[in-house]
Order: C-alpha cells, then sequence, then structure tokens
C-alpha cells in the first residue's frame, strides 16, 4: 500500500503533481491510500511513498479537460474520499478517454455529485456572505464578513469578492483562514472567530426593513424558501431572525386583508327602500357607520324616473335626517328648477349613508369618506338602485361617481355626457354643489355656468330617456 | 406634509414593489469593478443574495421612486383611489440605498419602478436620473432594471435603456377587453408600441455593435413584462397565446406570470379570492415547454381542457402526453432528441446525460434511474433493452395513476 498525503486540502497542483507521478508508476487505485496532512501542520509538499516503484509507463498520463475542471472543484470538497475517487477516475481515463461522457457510469456520477455540491457552496456564499462596515487604523473604511462554508472554497472564491469589489477594503473571516483585499492584493491570515466581526451595522435595519416590507404574506412559501437558503446558513444572516415572524403573521394578514371586503355582507338585499333605510340605520360595517350619528336614507317617489346621487349627507342632513336640505341642497335646488327638473319627482339619496366628519370645536368638519368606505356603502346604493329602477342617474361629484362605477372617475373628463351603464340606465355626471359654494369671484361664475349647462344636458336627456322619442331634433 | 424618515418610506415602496414578479439579475453583458472607480459586477447568472418566506428570490433591490400615482387601474394597490399610505424618495436617496445595500453584499442592483406622478415624461426623466447617477458618478456596474412608463416620449424610452441592463413594460393583462375594463387610463396600443420601439433599439444596438466595438449598449439583458392572471377571465390557452405573440414579436427574454393576489384596500370591481398558485407554476411551466422544450404555443393550447385552462393536479407536458398518446413509448436508445425531451418526467439535463450515456452503452432502466428523479412516473412512456411497457398507454386510468394523490385543500386557498 502506498501512502499518499497532500499538504493543503484544497492543493490542486499538488494533488496533481502526485496523482500524474502515481499513474506514471502504474500504481493501481486499491494500492494508494489518500489521505489530507491536518490542516496547517503538514509538510509544506505533499509526498507519496513511492519508493522502489519505478516508472514504468513510457506513455504522458492523459486527462481531458473536462477532468481538469472537474477536478479542481471536487479537491475542495470535505470528504476525505474525494482524493481517491479522483485518482480512479483518472486511472480509468488512461484506458478509457471518453469515461466521463458516460453519465451512467457509477465513478462519474459520484464525481459530479461531488463536484455539484462544491458549485452550490460557492454559490451559496457569494450569496450569502454579509458584509459590516467598519474602520481601519487610518480611518478609511473596511466591510468585514464572517462566513462559514461547507467546503473548502475560501480561497478559491476569493477571486469573486475582488472583481466585484475591487475598489473596496474587505476582509472575508471563515473559520479554516482569513482572507483580506486592500484594494491592490489579497492577503491571507490565521482562521477568526465570529466575535471578531463588528457587532453592528446601521444600514442592517434598513435591509431588515427592506426584507419585511417585500414579502408577499399572500402566497407562503416556505418550503421553497428552505430549498434554497436551508437553515444552516440562518446563523450569519441578519434577515433570517426576522423568518418566525414573518410567517406566523402571514396567514393572518392575508386573512385581514380578505376579510375587510368579503363577510361584511352576507345576508340577501332588504326587498323594500323602507327595510333598507331600517337596515342602514344599524349598519357598522365601517368606521363612519360606528361614530354615532344616524343615517340619512333616500328620499322620493319609489318609481322615480330620475335618481340624484350625492357623496354624503352633512351637518344639515344628519340633523334633518333628510339628503340635500343644506346649503349645497339649496343651491342644487335652484339650478334644477332654473333647468326645469323637478327634485320633487326624482329619487335623492347619498354614496355613503352616514355623516363623516371631524368635530372643530363646536362645529362638526365634513370629511370626505374613503374609496374604501364608498366601496362598502355601495352595497346599498346597489339595493336602492335595483328598486328605485330609474331610467338616468346623476351623479354629483366623484365620490358618487365611484359608488355608481366601482371606479373613480376623471370628472373633467367625463362629466355631461350621458354613459350607458349595464343595466340600461344612463348615467350622467357632473360636479357636486359643495364645489360651487367654495369658490368664489370668476371661477365661481365659470363654474356654475358649467354645472347649469350640464342640468340642462341632463333635462335634454330625460326628455329623451323619459318620452321614449329618438334623439333626433 | 413632512416626509416620513428613510426607514418608513423604504417600508412603503418596497412594499408597493413586491407586486412585480421579476426579480431576476442573469443574461447580462459580463464586467466588473477592477479598472474602474466602483463597485459591482455581472457575470452571466445572476444571484440570489435571500429568500424572502414567500419563496421567492431577492436578488434586486425592488423599489418604487414613489407610490403616488395619477392612474386608477383596479388591479393596482397604489392607484389613484386606493388608501395606502404615500410616500416617495428622491433620485439621490435611491442612488444612496443601492450602494450601501450592494457594499454589503445584500443585492446584485437595483429595479425600479414607480407610480407617476406629474407627469409620465417627468416620471420617466427622475428614473433615468437615478440610473444615470448610478453609472456615471459612481461608476456603478451591478445590475439595473428600469420598468418604463408606456406613455413617456420614445426618446426617454430609449435613454433608459443605454443605462439600464434591462427595461420592461407591464402588458399588465392577458386581454385587451381586461385592460379596457380594469386600467383604464391604459392602452394597449400604446403598451405594445412602446415595447415595439425598444425590441428595434435593442436589435440595432446589438447589429451596431458587430460593426463598432465601441456602439454603445443597449439593454444588454433585453425586456420583459408581467401578465396578471386571474384578475380577468382569460384562459390558460389565452394567456399561453398571448404571451407567445409577445415573444415573436417583441423578441422578449421572459413573460412573468403573476397570480393576482388580494390587495390592501382592494377595488370594488376584483375578485376578492385568489387564483391558485399552483395555476400560475402550470404557467410557467408551459412557458418552459415552449422556450426549452421545443413545443409550438399551438401545441400547449391542445393541452388545455375544454374551459381553456391547463390541469391544475398533472403538469401540462404530462397533461399533453396524456392527449397524444400515439406518440410514446419513446424508445430511449434510438429517438432523437426532441422525441425525448417529450417525454414526461425527463428534464433537459436527463436528456443531455441520456443522449451522452447512449454513446457508451446501451441504456437499461437502471441506467436511466441513475440520471432521473422518479422511474415510476417516466415507465409508461419508455423503451428501454430491458423494459417495454405493455398496453399501458392504453389504459384508461393512467392519469390516475400518474397524477398527484389528491390532497387537503389549503384552509387560505
Amino acid at each position: 500500500m502506498i501512502a499518499a498525503t497532500l499538504a493543503e486540502p484544497d492543493d490542486f497542483e499538488g494533488w496533481r503533481e502526485l496523482a500524474r507521478g502515481l499513474v506514471g508508476r502504474g500504481c493501481a487505485p486499491d494500492d494508494v491510500a489518500w489521505s489530507d496532512a491536518g490542516e496547517g501542520t503538514g509538510d509544506l509538499f505533499g509526498v507519496a511513498d513511492t519508493e522502489g516503484r519505478p516508472v514504468v509507463s513510457m506513455r504522458p498520463v492523459r486527462a481531458s479537460r473536462g477532468f481538469l475542471d472537474l477536478a479542481r472543484s471536487v479537491i475542495l470538497h470535505r470528504d476525505p474520499q474525494r482524493l481517491a475517487l479522483l485518482y480512479r477516475v483518472l486511472w480509468r481515463l488512461q484506458r478509457q478517454p471518453h469515461l466521463l461522457d458516460d453519465a451512467a457510469d457509477r465513478d462519474v456520477l459520484a464525481l459530479h455529485g461531488l463536484a455539484r455540491q462544491v458549485r452550490r457552496d460557492i454559490h451559496k456564499m457569494r450569496a450569502f456572505v454579509r458584509f459590516r462596515s467598519a474602520q481601519d487604523c487610518d480611518g478609511s473604511e473596511r466591510m468585514i464578513a464572517w462566513f462559514e462554508p461547507d467546503h473548502r472554497i475560501e480561497r478559491a472564491n476569493a477571486d469573486f469578492f475582488v472583481r466585484r469589489f475591487a475598489n473596496e477594503r474587505w476582509s472575508i473571516l471563515t473559520p479554516r483562514l482569513s482572507l483580506h483585499w486592500d484594494g491592490a492584493g489579497l492577503f491571507e491570515s490565521p482562521p477568526a472567530n465570529r466575535s471578531d466581526l463588528p457587532s453592528d451595522d446601521l444600514t442592517e435595519e434598513l435591509w431588515l426593513a427592506y426584507y419585511r416590507s417585500i414579502f408577499n404574506p399572500a402566497r407562503l412559501k416556505v418550503g421553497a424558501m428552505l430549498k434554497e437558503m436551508p437553515r444552516k446558513y440562518w446563523k450569519n444572516l441578519p434577515e433570517a431572525s426576522m423568518i418566525a415572524q414573518l410567517v406566523a403573521g402571514a396567514q393572518q394578514r392575508e386573512a385581514a386583508m380578505i376579510d375587510t371586503g368579503k363577510t361584511l355582507f352576507d345576508e340577501p338585499v332588504p326587498g323594500s327602500l323602507a327595510e333598507i333605510g331600517k337596515a342602514v340605520s344599524g349598519c357598522t360595517r365601517c368606521a363612519i357607520g360606528c361614530n354615532g350619528t344616524r343615517a340619512v336614507m333616500g328620499e322620493g317617489p319609489p318609481q322615480a324616473r330620475l335618481m340624484i346621487v350625492g357623496e354624503q349627507p352633512g351637518d344639515s342632513e344628519e340633523i334633518a335626517g333628510r339628503p340635500f336640505v343644506g346649503p349645497a341642497g339649496q343651491l342644487l335646488d335652484r339650478h334644477l328648477r332654473e333647468a326645469g327638473i323637478d327634485r320633487d319627482a326624482a329619487y335623492v339619496t347619498n354614496a355613503v349613508k352616514h355623516f363623516k366628519y371631524e368635530p372643530r370645536g363646536k362645529r362638526r368638519l365634513h370629511q370626505t369618506p374613503t374609496a374604501g368606505e364608498i366601496d362598502i356603502c355601495r352595497w346599498w346604493l346597489d339595493g336602492e338602485r335595483a328598486i328605485v329602477a330609474p331610467r338616468v342617474i346623476l351623479a354629483l361629484g366623484a365620490s358618487a361617481a365611484r359608488g355608481l362605477l366601482g371606479r373613480t372617475p376623471a370628472i373633467g373628463r367625463e362629466r355631461g355626457r350621458a354613459i350607458p351603464q349595464p343595466d340600461g340606465t344612463q348615467l350622467w355626471i357632473t360636479v357636486h354643489p359643495s364645489y360651487l359654494l367654495r369658490l368664489d369671484g370668476d371661477a365661481q361664475a365659470r363654474e356654475e355656468r358649467r354645472f347649469a349647462e350640464d342640468l340642462a344636458g341632463l333635462a335634454a336627456l330625460l326628455d329623451v330617456a323619459v318620452s321614449g322619442r329618438s334623439g333626433v331634433m | 406634509m413632512a416626509q416620513p424618515g428613510i426607514l418608513e418610506r423604504l417600508e412603503i415602496l418596497a412594499d408597493a414593489a413586491k407586486y412585480d414578479a421579476s426579480c431576476a439579475s442573469s443574461g447580462t453583458q459580463k464586467r466588473d469593478s477592477r479598472g474602474g472607480r466602483g463597485v459591482g459586477s455581472t457575470e452571466g447568472m445572476g444571484i440570489c443574495h435571500a429568500y424572502a418566506p414567500d419563496g421567492r428570490c431577492i436578488s434586486l433591490l425592488k423599489l418604487l421612486l414613489t407610490n403616488h400615482c395619477i392612474f386608477d387601474c383596479h388591479y393596482c394597490v397604489n392607484r389613484k383611489s386606493s388608501n395606502v399610505r404615500r410616500a416617495g424618495f428622491t433620485p439621490q436617496e435611491v442612488v444612496d440605498l443601492t450602494l450601501s445595500f450592494y457594499k454589503r453584499n445584500y443585492i446584485e442592483g437595483l429595479f425600479l419602478s414607480s407610480g407617476i406622478v406629474r407627469s409620465s415624461n417627468h416620471t420617466m426623466e427622475q428614473l433615468i436620473e437615478v440610473a444615470r447617477t448610478l453609472r456615471e458618478t459612481h461608476d456603478f456596474r451591478g445590475y439595473i432594471h428600469l420598468k418604463t412608463i408606456p406613455e413617456a416620449d420614445p426618446d426617454l424610452v430609449a435613454q433608459a435603456g443605454l443605462w439600464a441592463d434591462r427595461v420592461s413594460i407591464n402588458v399588465e393583462l392577458p386581454t385587451e377587453a381586461g385592460l379596457l375594463r380594469l386600467a383604464p387610463d391604459k392602452d394597449a396600443g400604446r403598451i405594445e408600441g412602446t415595447m415595439g420601439n425598444l425590441s428595434a433599439a435593442i436589435v440595432d444596438a446589438k447589429d451596431a455593435r458587430k460593426h463598432y466595438r465601441k456602439a454603445p449598449r443597449f439593454a444588454p439583458a433585453g425586456q420583459s413584462t408581467q401578465m396578471i392572471v386571474g384578475a380577468d377571465g382569460a384562459s390558460d390557452a389565452q394567456i399561453v397565446g398571448k404571451a407567445s405573440t409577445l415573444y415573436d414579436r417583441f423578441g422578449l427574454r421572459r413573460v412573468y406570470y403573476s397570480a393576482f393576489s388580494p390587495i390592501p384596500d382592494a377595488s370594488a370591481v376584483l375578485p376578492l379570492k385568489r387564483p391558485p398558485l399552483l395555476r400560475e407554476h402550470r404557467l410557467y411551466q408551459s412557458d418552459w415547454l415552449i422556450r426549452f422544450y421545443g413545443f409550438a404555443p399551438l401545441e400547449v393550447q391542445q393541452a388545455t381542457s375544454a374551459d381553456g385552462m391547463l390541469p391544475l393536479d398533472i403538469d401540462p407536458k404530462l397533461a399533453w402526453a396524456l392527449k397524444f398518446r400515439e406518440n410514446f413509448p419513446v424508445d430511449l436508445n434510438r429517438a432523437p432528441r426532441e422525441a425525448l425531451l417529450r417525454v414526461p418526467g425527463l428534464g433537459t439535463k436527463a436528456v443531455k446525460a441520456l443522449l451522452a450515456a447512449r454513446r457508451h452503452r446501451t441504456l437499461r432502466l437502471e441506467d436511466v434511474a441513475r440520471v432521473t428523479v422518479s422511474l415510476k412516473k417516466l415507465r409508461p412512456f419508455i423503451v428501454t433493452v430491458d423494459w417495454r411497457p405493455t398496453l399501458l398507454t392504453d389504459r384508461s386510468d393512467l392519469r390516475a395513476g400518474l397524477a398527484a394523490p389528491p390532497r387537503q385543500l389549503e384552509l387560505f386557498g
């Protein structure tokens, strides 16, 4: 038995030299016992005890480039058997030069298996090294990382970090050796400890925040994560500290996202306006419904041809319990009269049935309902729409239009024309009269004129829709 | 209103960006920081620096410059009418974040998108400013992916390609009707027009570099796009068809699918339930069949059932094989590569290994077992020296034997 010992476990050139000599002396794989020297303590050169074995082969020892590439990475593997395996394949290659192509061969498969593990380890080191910022004695920045690879890949991988961070100073500390780059050259020093890593880095907090936020709780796939980022790496990854908490919170967060919309209405829509009015006054499905104000139901003939929809009741409306009776309502009444539209013949209601306000001293200041609140209250508005079944609906302002359309329209683009709806009604959009009250001077005069024009257009549409005449004049 | 601090804004704007599926950082030119002033390298294959519990790779710092938006697309959490918290970064802040993350080896680069503020052109200019500062001022050589704004000026979109490795525009929905209904401010014609311009610019730049080595590069990693699955009524067959048209017409590198996920403060027009994640997976598998397995889009569409949907319980390749049984069994010792690639259970790597191995030996079942994952799935479809399926491909219960056993549904599915 010949003992062959490698000086350094990742010393490929040393192995190559030894193996070439052994093959040349005709030493069969079964006759060679390969071993690694104790790390760092061995001789500078590897030795093979080949005394008394003359070189027997005149032919040069052959190995394909594919084998050398494979061997260069397999030698980095921690498995002590790798040396014997490499030698066996080299031995067989002398007889079967194309052995490596036979992917179903046991040795070739084993070799590829080891190479794959080393490749993966190299890749994971490139991915999972995390630097922390520190200062060199001269005050310049040095990035320092601590990493524990599975295999002896530190030296082989150093070049990647040089390419990537050529103009930085950095150190990668590992349990086997430490690598240092100063912007021009690479140096090695003895192994380090985890405690040599700087204890913190303020940027890490930002990174944790990013990791938390980029995760989508609606698509929890812990298995897929574990496959690529196994637990063994977690101890050196700052972001891994949050995984448990993210996973635990995920299903709750997703359920909450869905619940806000889904389970709000599980009863059938009431069949009459009176029943809707009664039900709506007890509705607490959004924050406005819970603020203690009373609901203001729509009013008007239940078979009206025109339905007028505002945003929400205001201070006066809430007190009176009727829609459009405050300043905005009075302005609306005047314009309707001037356009020749009879308000009493119309069904008048709001997109949101409760009054959303902010207390300011003794006054209650109007607050615009959110899109979410409008969308919830839409259920009631849809109920009214189905019962009244108007031919034409007038939406005053963006909130009203959202309640009717399910999306917030651009008022400027969509006002003043008939927009056919899937249920056969015509939707007519204009601004809310309270908008006119907030303007003054020229702007008010101009906007009032446009408002009047919109209502005049609506009156013309009503004539057509109600009398059933065609639009030809 | 005062802006919240950088940490809070990072949370808001990363959260807003998470609905973009793409995080790829591969396929660009090779370059590194040696001989330069800054940091960064790209080496063909991208690196995933972390994985989130949703199983997705974190390779790039994926951010929105701002989530203010003047558009009102229903599927989008940042639409005008949504109640999410709003925030914005200055271009300089994004540059600083990118560099400090990159130097700590957290990321491969930046994926920057934005809500539309003021105008499409203004927004596009801000995105370009980030990329330009990174490249020019800091000599950053990492990866940059810019989302372009279809409504922006073509000249601006062209500039984006000069700084970025990859540019993308989302087609968003597989059907034009869906886009009209769910993204009223977007225009399918405009989106495809911009894609066309980009694809022409990419081809021109490649061509120019053949003649002049110093010709400027233009988006060396090409362009990609994303489609939302399950928000409109499009069937898998329609989606596959749309994707293959996009690949053909614009030479796209990738079409990403994103299963519509319920978003906070969802619009009333959207379904509240998410489509099964498995559907997204099956679509990606069909994408693979077309890109790597020599399937024609029409053949993938043939694998769908009558309603145009791919089966969820078996993969599309097996579905195709079960429908077209006359093509099986395949003799692993004789069949050409194209036929081997069609065998359910044989991947591209296994096919390569089999082709290499059969030059040295006549394949037996045990040889096949060594290079593949599972023989059980393969057996009915292959012939080796020591194996021939008897009538298996004519059995009516074949599917039942191969489909995964039923399992309890996800509680929150």
